[in-house]
């Protein structure tokens, strides 16, 4: 997939931490510290919901951002990013026409595929909804495709719901449960106030052949494993997304290991059933 | 007040109890309906009764000067909103506001406390489910107050 | 290279063939390194001729120790390994992976090239050859491959040398690393120093080294000189300094993570990461961003780095690991558990670096022996 516009690089292909460079052709503010950002993929650009790739602000350095955009649209790449350094924080601040430094796609992506003809859960908490939304597009794009399908989001106050006209649209026009949470509501919402687990009970699934795709802070995918469980969901059937630091995505630096796995080449996806026991032992 | 015995027996916070407590029960209960906005009680009030949801959505609230009302937990159909006729002062320690159209059985908590006084098993009973309650209101308050979305901690 | 041929035949080298091996591979492009006395240890560097080898010394290893003694003769590879491994040539402490320059909004990116200059590794151990086969593993029998690392180890020209005596701190029999080397080199060497002579026992383990050896002044060796050889390989097997426990290592050690021998060992671990510096299989890196003021160049490059460092594991405003503990307990399951599950082996060759060059003297084999005793009481 070699990137032919004029700001091509000499053997990308070749060693996978080089990366190829790409322009912003699209900046939009989700909220106070979240920017997403599009570029143009002339050749396309393809990938699996729940891919990552390393993005890079040149001059201060790389960070591993997941893909938010929709696999279809495939000359289009979409990057949700969230300001909590200096390397996604000038890549927040990248204006349209700028360019940065882009390697991947990498990692294991979400079960859309073997969720076809299941119930499906989406369970997203904070900005876990947005590496989230490529998997979100793909089943209710092909809605048909799948079961009873739930979209189920809890974040920390409503100015903090990210891709508000989007959920709005996907409540309204789809055959989909979709409720939204905060943990502290203030006085023009008029929804659901409370832990993202209580929203569980308004999720229409069978249990034992359902399948969901957790996504949000480490704490909360623990207590939305455990709630979906405690609804008789099978370890096997609930899927997360992890994070460490990552270095390189390649599995060479060594930084993203857990345990036995490397987030970046044998995740970011896994099956609760595979991360239960380690998810639990401190400071691994 | 026929057929309240039969919502009251439905509803899963009553799920199981025996039909002489259910009876019990619905001697101290009654229909109540409220409007979107409306107050099913107000912090400092007197709290005499809970509230079983039927249909509808009851936000707790403290209001904050300078802040408005802030929302601390919203309960929907088939969850109890009101735990404070239990408790000494038995005074409301938030505002409950409809947030629309909220249909209930309110249960008169004088009335159900004195019936648990004469029938220590009945009292049982009802303990036993509020306290299952406020156990998870208290885990979920606990998460909820990790504040775990927020990075920069 | 190429695999070696179904049976070693023996061969014995003079002295002075080694000297001509040297300046055969140099003649031929190779950069040679070796052995080489400095700083009071035993390094890797460049090395010209035999009087760039430590003739007549070797090394007193224990936890914490590491000193250079005199030979009472002049045998060229008397002594183990020092701190240092070949990941110095095959997988560099630093290493540039690109650099990009910006004109207006546009920016060129140019990868940095794989070297093209071959080395030949003068003294492999084979611990050593272990570890390459184990860092081969990691960097280039994945879906990715380190390009730097594949054109070093390609060009590469190994000449191992089975070892003569072990170190207080080896235990590479137990590891079943050694001490023979068996497979993965273009020659092998067995020094053979005694009141008959000064030579070595050489065998070719590919094409290259056939070739090479055949430039060399060398005849075959008779059944005495190939029994000599025997004799050393097993005079040093039998005396190695201590033994990693025979047991399941990865079962042991993960259903021991909470085990109170880790907040022991955290007590006296300084993290100060020697033991990853000089473990040959350590191979975690981390990147470094520079640029010029005006952010037009700007370059990236990668380092050696630990998983003992407190950023190491730096996640959303704090570390994963924090404590000493969790990081000794990473890096000795890494080692040992979890590298099984990613790569098919154990990480450890038994070289003993680690015990020796830990300020504190925390012997790997006897941290695992505490963990394992403590179970069967």
């Amino acid at each position: 997939m070699l990137d032919l516009a004029a700001n091509s690089n000499s053997n990308a292909a070749a060693d996978p931490m080089v990366p190829r460079v790409v322009r912003v052709t699209k900046r939009r503010k989700d909220a106070p510290d979240v920017v997403t950002l599009e570029m143009e993929m002339k050749d396309g650009f393809d990938f699996v919901p729940g891919q990552f790739n390393m993005l890079t602000a040149f001059g201060v350095g790389e960070v591993a951002i997941s893909i938010s955009g929709d696999p279809v649209k495939r000359n289009r790449l979409v990057h949700t990013i969230r300001d909590v350094g200096p390397v996604s924080g000038a890549l927040t601040r990248l204006q349209p026409g700028q360019s940065l430094g882009l390697r991947g796609p990498f990692g294991i992506g979400w079960p859309v595929a073997e969720a076809a003809g299941r119930d499906v859960i989406i369970f997203a908490g904070g900005l876990g909804l947005a590496p989230l939304r490529p998997a979100i597009y793909r089943v209710l794009g092909e809605r048909k495709r799948f079961g009873k399908v739930a979209l189920l989001y809890g974040t920390r106050t409503p100015g903090d719901i990210l891709f508000q006209r989007e959920l709005e649209s996907w409540r309204r026009t789809l055959d989909a449960t979709v409720e939204i949470t905060v943990d502290r509501g203030t006085p023009e919402w008029h929804g659901h106030v409370g832990v993202v687990t209580n929203l569980v009970k308004y999720a229409e699934f069978d249990p034992k052949t359902a399948l969901a795709m957790v996504c949000g802070p480490e704490v909360m995918m623990r207590f939305g494993a455990a709630a979906l469980r405690a609804a008789g969901m099978p370890d096997t059937n609930i899927y997360l997304s992890m994070e460490r630091n990552m270095k390189c995505a390649v599995g060479f630096c060594g930084h993203c290991q857990f345990g036995p796995v490397f987030v970046c080449k044998d995740g970011p996806v896994f099956t609760f059933d595979r991360l239960r026991e380690i998810l639990t032992v401190k400071e691994l | 007040m026929e057929g309240l015995d039969r919502i009251i027996r439905g509803h899963a916070f009553f799920a199981g109890l025996d039909e002489d407590f259910v009876k019990l029960v619905t001697g101290c209960s009654k229909n109540v309906r409220f409007e979107a906005g409306q107050y099913l009680f107000r912090e400092g009030g007197p709290a005499d009764e809970f509230f079983l949801l039927r249909e509808g959505r009851v936000a707790l609230e403290l209001a904050a000067p300078g802040k408005g009302a802030i929302s601390i937990l919203t309960a929907s159909e088939g969850e109890v909103v009101g735990f404070s006729w239990l408790v000494p002062p038995n005074r409301w320690v938030y505002d409950g506001r409809a947030t629309g159209l909220v249909r209930a059985i309110s249960i008169d908590g004088a009335c159900l406390r004195n019936k648990c006084e004469a029938d220590h098993d009945l009292g049982y009973e009802m303990m036993k489910r509020v306290v299952a309650i406020v156990i998870k209101r208290l885990h979920d308050t606990r998460l909820q107050s990790l504040d775990v979305y927020n990075v920069h901690a | 290279m190429d695999k070696p041929a179904a049976a070693l035949q023996s061969f014995y080298l003079g002295t002075d063939g080694l000297e001509r091996l040297l300046s055969v591979l140099r003649r031929r492009g190779l950069r040679t390194v070796g052995p080489t006395v400095r700083d009071q240890a035993i390094v890797y560097d460049d090395i010209e001729t035999l009087a760039d080898l430590p003739r007549g010394w070797t090394d007193e290893q224990a936890p914490g120790h590491y000193r250079l003694t005199r030979r009472d003769d002049d045998a060229l590879f008397g002594y183990a390994v020092g701190p240092q491994s070949w990941k110095k040539f095959l997988h560099p402490p630093i290493q540039k992976l690109w650099s990009s320059k910006r004109e207006g909004e546009a920016v060129t990116v140019t990868a940095e090239p794989a070297a093209e200059q071959r080395m030949a590794f003068i003294g492999v151990r084979a611990c050593e050859l272990r570890a390459i086969a184990i860092q081969d593993k990691v960097l280039t029998e994945g879906a990715n491959k380190d390009p730097h690392y594949v054109a070093r180890r390609k060009g590469a020209f190994l000449v191992a040398v089975n070892c003569g005596q072990a170190a207080g701190t080896c235990f590479c029999v137990s590891m079943n690393a050694g001490p023979k080397a068996e497979s993965g080199f273009d020659l092998s060497l067995t020094e053979l120093i005694d009141e008959r002579g000064h030579g070595f026992l050489v065998e070719a383990g590919t094409e290259e080294g056939r070739e090479v050896l055949a430039e060399l002044p060398h005849r075959t060796a008779s059944q005495d000189e190939r029994g000599a050889a025997d004799a050393v390989v097993e005079h040093t097997a039998a005396s190695m300094g201590r033994a990693m426990p025979a047991e399941d290592l990865h079962a042991l050690l993960l259903r021991n993570l909470e085990h109170p021998r880790w907040d022991a060992v955290a007590n006296i671990c300084l993290s100060c990461s020697n033991c990853t510096m000089v473990c040959p299989t350590c191979f975690c890196t981390s990147v470094e961003e520079t640029s010029d003021l005006a952010n037009e160049e700007t370059a990236r490059s990668r380092r050696w780095d630990s998983c003992f460092t407190i950023d190491y594991s730096y996640l959303h405003g704090g570390s994963v690991r924090s404590s000493s503990k969790s990081r000794y307990r990473q890096w000795m399951t890494h080692k040992l558990a979890t590298w099984h599950d990613q790569f098919g082996s154990s990480g450890c060759v038994g070289c003993g670096r680690c015990i020796a060059w830990c300020p504190v003297g925390i012997d790997i084999t006897a941290e695992v022996r505490a963990i394992s005793d403590s179970e069967k009481k």
